[in-house]
């Protein structure tokens, strides 16, 4: 591969020149080699803060495979080079500079263009026992009666099984269309037995990756594939205030290979702060140990700012929320709240929820992203295991893998 | 026909009789409680009771946490107040419903209530029964997790496989979930399902009051079930009192206010009206249930000549005492054969032992003598061998002499030419 590069692209004379200088100021004596430790100097000179620690490491691993007696060639480093900027943008004090305005930047309302002409789409699945707060909480978050309970005729009762069950609604805001889909599981954990009761969930799952992937290499494929795929699946955890219940432990370990788990304390309003606080670390401890995957965290990213936003969030996890779609007057205003005999209960305030927190996480900053690891992380997962060819996709899906 | 005394008898002292005696005795009282687990229960007991029955164990670590299987764990306590002595027994259930395949896990505690059925019968038909303790369970508190919707399938099934074996009281657990007319409603749903599925819960008695205030009580405490309980041990401020309550960012909760919860009413309910009711129909209801069905498949009585003799004592196959002694007389005779039995087979094993000891002696006794005689031969051998020897020798030495002589002679002839 690097060979075609060389062949195909060619350094300009002044990208050369500023390599040579750069190479020569570390190399004094003029031998045409520089020594290996200042292989990671002479890399920070030229490409300046853009480098991240990751691809350093990757530079200095390169170079001490190709370095002779503990000296790199002028040639060998062209090489490493050439190979880096064959993979980013970031190019540091290699950048060629304009001279003039030309006008590219406006590709960013370019894309926003394209983006809100197309609208966007948003898969959510809730699962947790029945009266746990889920519609009422869909409702909350997305501030309208998109719930599947709100759409149905009548409260059917409790399916003796697991059933799968979605909704879609298109809503509006700032001319953005935001197509969501709602999947609920009504009767789940709801038995007496409750062995297997993943299972719809997983085969639900599936069968979207599987839709899309037959989309994707039929040999007439549509323009934009549908997405109906799941990107995110809300797991409501009663509040029971003890530790994670082995139904629980069970459903999150089958499905956290599969789809971006975010657990959530349903009905918080059970909980003092103490209780509160003693209980997330009682399910946190449960999480670590039992290695489940969960939504951020589990997710590796290179990126700095997103590992800290990680950690910011991973505080809170998991969000114990409360829900509510019934406004009620405090102090003056109309607020989202639950009304009880010893207080009123806000939905939107901190202090008493975390509902706030989730509802960034999902809408206003990570959105884009929970489709993106959806994609590239689970998607990617399932298309490799297919295109491996098993006959059986359950027998390879219940392999380890990354 | 009443008929109407004269002068004062005094018999009216027999209440303060009863009432003295029973003082002295002590109370008993049996509760269980069954619910998943993290619905309060222990706290709700501690708070009910003013006492801390239930330590706080702590949480294991995860890799220290096992899913186990219903138990049932008996702990007992003697209260006192104001000079009334009551022996609490309660026994809790920890593990319903917390595997993810539930079915059946109601079965240890069916076991233990008829246990205790079982327990209590044989005691009463002993022959000494001067001190049996009641350990019958008097009530069951049987927690619903607040979920808004009704009754869980679970629910259904425990209460209907144990309503008609002990008092069963249904509480909403958690009560502070649910704003007011959520909590209306979600009475509401359950009482219908407890209708539905022909569930039959304590029903409290209609007592006789004089006072209409107390008929207004009772009748607001029949119409508050379930009771809707909020469980706390902690006091907490509440405007500058302390109040035995939960304190949340948005307001305190009492739990001994009754516009927040029922935990009065269950409070006042349980302990303090309904107690000895619970006791009796456990006695005369529920325990004449068990012991019909106990006697009668000892008789083999068919159930539809069972439904026409409730007292059990005219059955045509006899008195059940009397049964009883037949069976006890077969029994020891039995006993006493068993015994003969084995006496005969012990002796027969020890002679057999003995017979072998003895000939194991006379054989020993045998290879005694062969070794001893074996020994004389070899002795007899060697002292002929040794003869011998000594022959050899001598005709050697005698040999040797000779030689020497004859050579000693020969020197001497040739020595003279």
């Amino acid at each position: 591969m690097s060979e075609e590069f060389d062949q195909q692209f060619i350094l300009s004379q002044q990208q050369c020149e500023f390599l040579a200088k750069t190479f020569h100021k570390f190399d004094p004596d003029e031998n045409g080699v520089i020594e290996l430790e200042d292989l990671a100097k002479v890399t920070q000179e030229i490409l300046g803060n853009e480098i991240r620690s990751s691809e350093l490491q990757a530079i200095r691993l390169k170079g001490e495979g190709c370095a002779t007696e503990g000296y790199i060639t002028f040639g060998d480093f062209t090489k490493i080079m050439r190979e880096h900027m064959s993979s980013t943008t970031r190019w540091g004090g290699l950048k060629s500079k304009l001279q003039a305005f030309v006008g590219f930047d406006s590709i960013q309302d370019q894309l926003k263009e394209k983006a809100l002409k197309r609208g966007f789409e948003f898969n959510l699945m809730v699962v947790g026992e029945s009266g746990l707060g889920k519609s009422t909480m869909i409702n909350t978050l997305f501030r309208g009666t998109v719930s599947r309970q709100s759409c149905i005729q009548h409260p059917e009762p409790l399916p003796p099984t697991v059933k799968i069950n979605s909704v879609c609604h298109v809503i509006e805001e700032k001319s953005v269309n935001l197509k969501l889909s709602i999947t609920d599981t009504p009767g789940f954990g709801d038995q007496i037995n409750n062995l297997k009761s993943w299972e719809p969930i997983l085969e639900y799952v599936n069968k979207q990756f599987e839709a899309y992937l037959n989309e994707e290499v039929s040999i007439n494929r549509k323009k934009y594939i549908p997405d109906t795929r799941i990107h995110c699946c809300m797991y409501f955890i009663p509040p029971t205030g003890h530790c994670l219940r082995p139904l629980d432990i069970e459903f999150m370990k089958k499905l956290d290979k599969h789809v971006n788990i975010v657990p959530v304390i349903a009905k918080s309003d059970t909980l003092t702060i103490e209780e509160r606080h003693a209980f997330k670390q009682r399910i946190r401890d449960d999480i670590t140990h039992h290695k489940i995957r969960i939504y951020p965290s589990g997710y590796e990213t290179d990126e700095e700012d997103e590992m800290v936003a990680n950690a910011a969030i991973d505080k809170f996890l998991p969000f114990a929320i409360i829900g509510s779609d019934q406004l009620h007057q405090v102090n003056g205003k109309k607020i989202l709240a639950r009304k009880t005999k010893w207080g009123v209960i806000e939905v939107e305030n901190p202090a008493h929820c975390e509902f706030v927190n989730l509802r960034n996480m999902l809408i206003k900053s990570r959105m884009l992203d929970l489709k993106e690891t959806t994609d590239k992380v689970h998607y990617e997962n399932y298309r490799r295991q297919r295109l491996h060819g098993p006959r059986d996709i359950s027998d390879a899906l219940s392999q380890p893998d990354n | 026909m009443e008929k109407i005394l004269s002068g004062y008898v005094g018999f009216a002292n027999l209440p303060n009789q009863v009432h003295r005696k029973a003082v002295k005795k002590g109370f008993e009282f049996s509760l269980m409680v069954v619910g998943a687990s993290g619905l309060g229960k222990s706290t709700l007991i501690n708070s009910l009771f003013l006492t801390d029955l239930y330590v706080d164990n702590g949480y294991h670590s995860p890799n220290q946490r096992l899913p186990k299987t219903t138990t049932t764990q008996c702990s007992a306590v003697h209260i006192i107040e104001g000079g009334v002595r009551l022996q609490l027994t309660l026994v809790d259930t920890p593990g319903f419903g917390e595997l993810v395949d539930n079915t059946e896990c109601w079965d240890p505690i069916l076991k233990y209530i008829d246990s205790r059925y079982e327990e209590f019968l044989t005691s009463e038909s002993r022959v000494n029964r001067q001190n049996n303790p009641d350990l019958r369970v008097h009530a069951c508190l049987y927690f619903i997790a607040p979920n808004g919707h009704g009754l869980k399938q679970l629910d259904i099934d425990f209460m209907k496989q144990l309503h008609k074996k002990v008092n069963i009281v249904p509480i909403i657990a958690k009560a502070d979930t649910f704003s007011p007319e959520e909590c209306r409603a979600f009475k509401h749903k359950i009482l219908q399902d407890i209708n539905q599925h022909g569930i039959e819960i304590y029903n409290f008695p209609d007592y006789d009051f004089e006072d209409e205030e107390d008929a207004r009580t009772n009748k607001k405490l029949k119409e508050s079930i379930p009771f809707a309980v909020i469980g706390s041990n902690t006091v907490v401020e509440q405007n500058g009192k302390k109040v035995r309550g939960r304190s949340y960012p948005w307001g305190v909760v009492d739990i001994e206010n009754d516009e927040h919860c029922d935990f009065n009413t269950l409070r006042n309910m349980l302990v303090r009206t309904h107690m000895q009711d619970l006791k009796d129909v456990t006695n005369n209801i529920l325990y004449e249930r068990y012991r019909i069905q106990k006697l009668s498949k000892m008789l083999n009585i068919s159930d539809n000549q069972l439904s026409s003799r409730f007292t059990g004592e005219d059955f045509n196959g006899g008195n059940p005492m009397e049964l009883l002694e037949r069976e006890r007389l077969d029994q020891e005779d039995k006993l006493s054969k068993m015994e003969e039995q084995m006496e005969s087979v012990f002796q027969e094993k020890v002679r057999e032992k003995l017979m072998k000891h003895r000939e194991f002696q006379a054989d020993l006794q045998r290879r005694k003598e062969a070794m001893m005689e074996a020994q004389e031969k070899e002795r007899q051998e060697l002292a002929e061998r040794r003869r011998r020897y000594d022959e050899d020798r001598k005709v050697f030495e005698d040999e040797k002499l000779r030689s020497m002589i004859g050579t000693k002679s020969k020197k001497d002839t040739k020595k003279k030419p």
